[in-house]
């Protein structure tokens, strides 16, 4: 072997020539190529982003917030569709949030290791990647055709509490499940009964990762659109939703949906309000994200 | 019997006795929970019913092999009217192709950079910062393929060869949309791969750009692949992009530069419209509905099997 | 003396600082250190290194003859393993490792600015404690330095006359498309050894190459490294101090105790270490009393 004939030379220079110093140039090009391509996605959200203020900036005044919609562009405004939205997440968060959480604690801490676990757990992990418009099917026939609720609020949160409760499961069962054990033991060793110990020690131990998933699926449901409008809630609503039991059953509109309708209109002239309301609708979606980072990084410290 | 001093014999035992019904709040609560869990899978029950109740009805009126055969069109607004959903297959297939062809490149990219050549602290900013994407309103990434990339980059830049609307503008902000899947799941799979391998590649003398590609990419690629397949299903399943963007004409093109339907995009246009129930549009919803939730649900099942194989491999 | 100090982050300097002021940086580096005769393969002197402003190794100096099996002994935590992959400069791969002092390669400073480590790495092969075979077939692992390096030959004939020289090729001729994966982990561990014979080095650092084997596979590996030095340099970082005694040339103790991590106790012939310990604690370890 050629190992032999190397020793025959006092010293070695180990600066990288030939062939090695082409691949390293390659190498530490490649970072660099590398991290462009990482930060493409952001330049062209950025770009978008940019591009959308100067549109939709000159619209956005209070009139704009505190209109209802209108087929002259200059006084359409998004009051309907924002109330609609806070009034339909509102539902969604109080039908599926408890309901996620439960199902959550009766996987992680109550049910028996077996099949029937197991295709819960499989069950929960498919519906996760059920495609949206297909709950607004599921939303169409079961709540508004069958229930007859009628493209109603009640039937929109009903929808979307059914679109967000997978993914709230997940986040749940993770929070759950990163309570340590130790803590479970000790409290059951004191002779606390299994729910008193879930209720007393480990869903306060999970609230943060609970909380963290609940905004981000509110995040979700708020930008929803297409399963809106397969129950039937692309309508020009021009009233508030009546603060009562019977305005569950009133008719709605949302931020997303308004956006969309503005964004199909052939007059160019809409094209601003759909800039301005998704103004409106990002800052919305990038406040309820960074909450969630926030909420997460304070309840963990303490 | 003495009154004083703590249960023995008969008494200790009784007074371990397993009583299922001392606790009757306690086990009523169980059953709730119990009930919560029931909901999800209700949920399936719910959605195979009703997709596939009505799709039943739908075939009673065009028959399997109209609905499949890659020869018929799909039309069904004027007679005669045709069922032909392999239009509507194409039209997904054609903004998943172009879609992927944007994000694999810049997915993958981002994951080894991610993974392999990042610092901690830039890792713990960006990956949040590249997962916002995944999180913008679908509407919003909608309104920008349809005023921004098409109006205001394609036609200006393409002028007569591209039609306003596109599956490329589409494709684009599809695109976006599920780079953060790629490069997050991928990027999960990477950074399992032990440590020991890249001590190894080192060891050999290889560059850092030849430990990420020739041994923890290879050694990644079963999760990989569950990454892409995921964002395949995603694309799939994306309605408000393609309705806006890619058109409402049916057609049998994998061009990005036509207008093209999806099978969402055809399913939000029924439900825009008002079909009488029933009916064979109506029907119709259903039964493209039915495939769809197939399709997405072999992907993801295929992606579920894919990263516990993987798991396993390295756990 | 060439210094290099690479400090990744303000807090590694504080609590380098910090650190200067107590014993560690006054300790004395030992006495008892020999000078190998012949031609030398490494050249350290005054080697201090921090993780993350954690001190892991203290003011080590010493030299490694060429074409010997030169073995660091001591117990856990001593830093031998730390001092083995300064050689090769694989703790530039961990996060906030800092490195102070000389190591000389063949009169080539390898910490020197201008010196990139793929070159170091592609002349002093590393195996490592677990063996880690890519999960590829047994020709692929062989011939992957050769192919990152562009090398132009004969493949087949490299990762044959590589099989032979780790004493493996009988085993694994007629299957070299099976996986690494597939093979024990003695031959494994040979696998790795003629994955590092392939890129034709010039020394093996062997960073407890045998701990996760058994006796037997244990023996063969001895046998290859006693076999092996008679063309390469080896240095071989073990806590079996039979096996330092059966394969080594040289032997050098290193010691953490309660006010030095990582500190060069005794270097020395290995029959004079094993027969006439200079140093009481050497002596203390080579006769079981700790450790």
């Amino acid at each position: 072997m050629s190992a032999a004939e190397t020793t025959t030379q006092a010293a070695v220079t180990l600066q990288a020539e030939g062939s090695v110093a082409r691949r390293q140039t390659w190498s530490r090009a490649s970072r660099w190529i590398l991290l462009v391509a990482t930060l493409l996605g952001l330049v062209v959200l950025v770009i978008l982003g940019i591009d959308n203020a100067i549109v939709g900036i000159p619209s956005l005044d209070w009139d704009f917030l505190s209109n209802y919609p209108s087929r002259f562009a200059e006084r359409a405004g998004i009051r309907s569709s924002i109330l609609g939205s806070v009034w339909v997440l509102v539902f969604t968060v109080i039908l599926a949030i408890p309901v996620a959480v439960g199902a959550a604690v009766w996987m992680e801490e109550f049910a028996p290791q077996n099949a029937i676990l197991t295709t819960v757990r499989l069950n929960i992990a498919n519906l996760a990647g059920v495609p949206s418009i297909i709950y607004g099917i599921l939303g169409l026939a079961v709540f508004v055709r069958l229930m007859e609720l009628g493209p109603s609020i009640l039937a929109g949160a009903l929808t979307l509490a059914l679109m967000i409760l997978p993914m709230t499961v997940i986040t749940s069962v993770e929070a759950i499940s990163q309570v340590p054990p130790s803590i479970r033991e000790g409290s059951l060793a004191l002779g606390a009964t299994r729910w008193q110990t879930v209720w007393n020690h480990v869903l306060p131990g999970a609230m943060p990762g609970i909380l963290t998933g609940t905004i981000l699926a509110v995040a979700r449901a708020a930008g929803e659109t297409a399963a809106l409008i397969m129950i039937g809630a692309f309508t020009f609503i021009a009233f508030d939703p009546s603060l009562s039991f019977g305005g569950l059953f009133d008719s709605f509109t949302t931020l997303p949906i308004q956006v969309y309708n503005w964004t199909i209109r052939p007059q160019p002239e809409f094209r601003a309000n759909a800039a301005a309301g998704i103004i409106v609708l990002m800052v919305a979606v990038i406040g309820l994200n960074a909450l969630a980072l926030v909420v997460r990084d304070r309840l963990r410290r303490n | 019997m003495a009154l004083a001093g703590p249960p023995d014999g008969s008494d200790l035992a009784d007074a371990l006795r397993k009583r299922p019904l001392r606790r009757p709040g306690e086990n009523l609560i169980v059953v709730a929970l119990v009930l919560c869990a029931a909901v999800s899978i209700a949920t399936t029950f719910a959605i195979i019913y009703v997709l596939f109740s009505d799709a039943i009805g739908f075939f009673r009126e065009i028959s399997f092999w109209h609905f499949f055969n890659p020869g018929n069109e799909w039309q069904t607004l004027f007679d005669p009217r045709s069922f032909g959903v392999w239009e509507l297959v194409l039209g997904t297939v054609n903004v998943t192709l172009w879609s992927m062809v944007i994000a694999l490149p810049l997915g993958l990219a981002a994951a080894v950079y991610l993974s392999e050549y990042a610092h901690v602290q830039t890792r713990r900013f960006l990956k949040p910062l590249l997962e916002l994407l995944a999180g913008v309103p679908t509407v919003v990434y909608a309104y920008f393929a349809l005023t921004f990339i098409s109006d205001d980059v394609l036609l200006p830049l393409l002028g007569g060869n591209v039609s306003f609307f596109n599956s490329l503008s589409a494709s684009i902000m599809l695109g976006v949309m599920i780079l953060p899947i790629i490069a997050s799941v991928s990027e999960d799979a990477m950074a399992s791969v032990p440590r020991d391998l890249r001590e190894a590649a080192y060891g050999l003398g290889a560059t850092r750009l030849e430990v990420a590609f020739r041994v923890v990419f290879p050694a990644a690629i079963s999760g990989i692949m569950a990454a892409i397949l995921l964002a395949i299903a995603r694309v799939i399943g994306e309605t408000m992009i393609v309705a806006v963007a890619a058109g409402s004409t049916p057609n049998l093109s994998l061009s990005p530069l036509e207008s093209i339907q999806t099978m969402t995009g055809y399913m939000l246009q029924v439900a825009l419209g008002d079909a009488a129930r029933g009916t064979t549009d109506y029907t119709s919803l259903f039964a493209v509905g039915a495939l769809l939730f197939l399709m997405t649900f072999v992907l993801n099942v295929a992606a579920q099997i894919i990263v516990r194989r993987f798991r396993e491999a390295y756990e | 003396m060439s210094i290099r100090v690479r400090a990744t982050t303000p807090t590694d300097d504080q609590a380098r600082e910090a650190l200067r002021g107590k014993p560690a940086a006054e300790h004395k580096p030992s006495q008892n250190v020999a000078k190998p005769e012949g031609e030398l393969a490494f050249s350290i002197s005054d080697l201090s290194l921090w993780y993350s402003g954690k001190q892991a190794l203290t003011r080590v100096g010493l030299d490694i003859p060429r074409k010997k099996v030169t073995a660091l002994i001591g117990p856990s935590g001593c830093g031998k393993s730390t001092l083995i992959r300064c050689l090769n400069r694989m703790n530039d791969l961990i996060p906030g490792v800092t490195i102070e002092g000389n190591v000389t390669y063949r009169n080539a400073d390898i910490y020197g600015s201008d010196v990139d480590p793929v070159e170091v790495r592609r002349r002093i092969g590393m195996v490592f404690q677990k063996p880690n075979p890519f999960p590829k077939s047994i020709y692929d692992n062989v011939a992957f330095g050769a192919r990152v390096n562009g090398f132009r030959g004969n493949l087949d004939d490299l990762v044959e006359s590589s099989l032979k020289r780790a004493a493996l090729w009988d085993e694994v001729k007629d299957d070299l498309k099976k996986s690494g994966l597939a093979l024990s982990g003695g031959q494994q561990q040979r696998l790795c050894i003629a994955r590092a014979l392939a890129n034709n080095p010039d020394v093996i650092l062997m960073d407890e190459p045998c701990s996760a084997l058994d006796p037997i596979a244990t023996l063969k590996i001895e046998d290859l490294m006693r076999e092996l030095a008679t063309d390469y340099t080896i240095v071989v970082v073990t806590h079996n101090m039979q096996q330092a005694a059966r394969v080594s040339d040289y032997t050098a103790f290193m010691l953490t105790d309660e006010e030095i991590t990582g500190q060069l106790i005794e270097y020395a012939p290995t029959e004079t270490m094993f027969t006439q310990p200079a140093d009481q604690r050497t002596e203390d370890y080579i006769s079981g009393r700790f450790g």
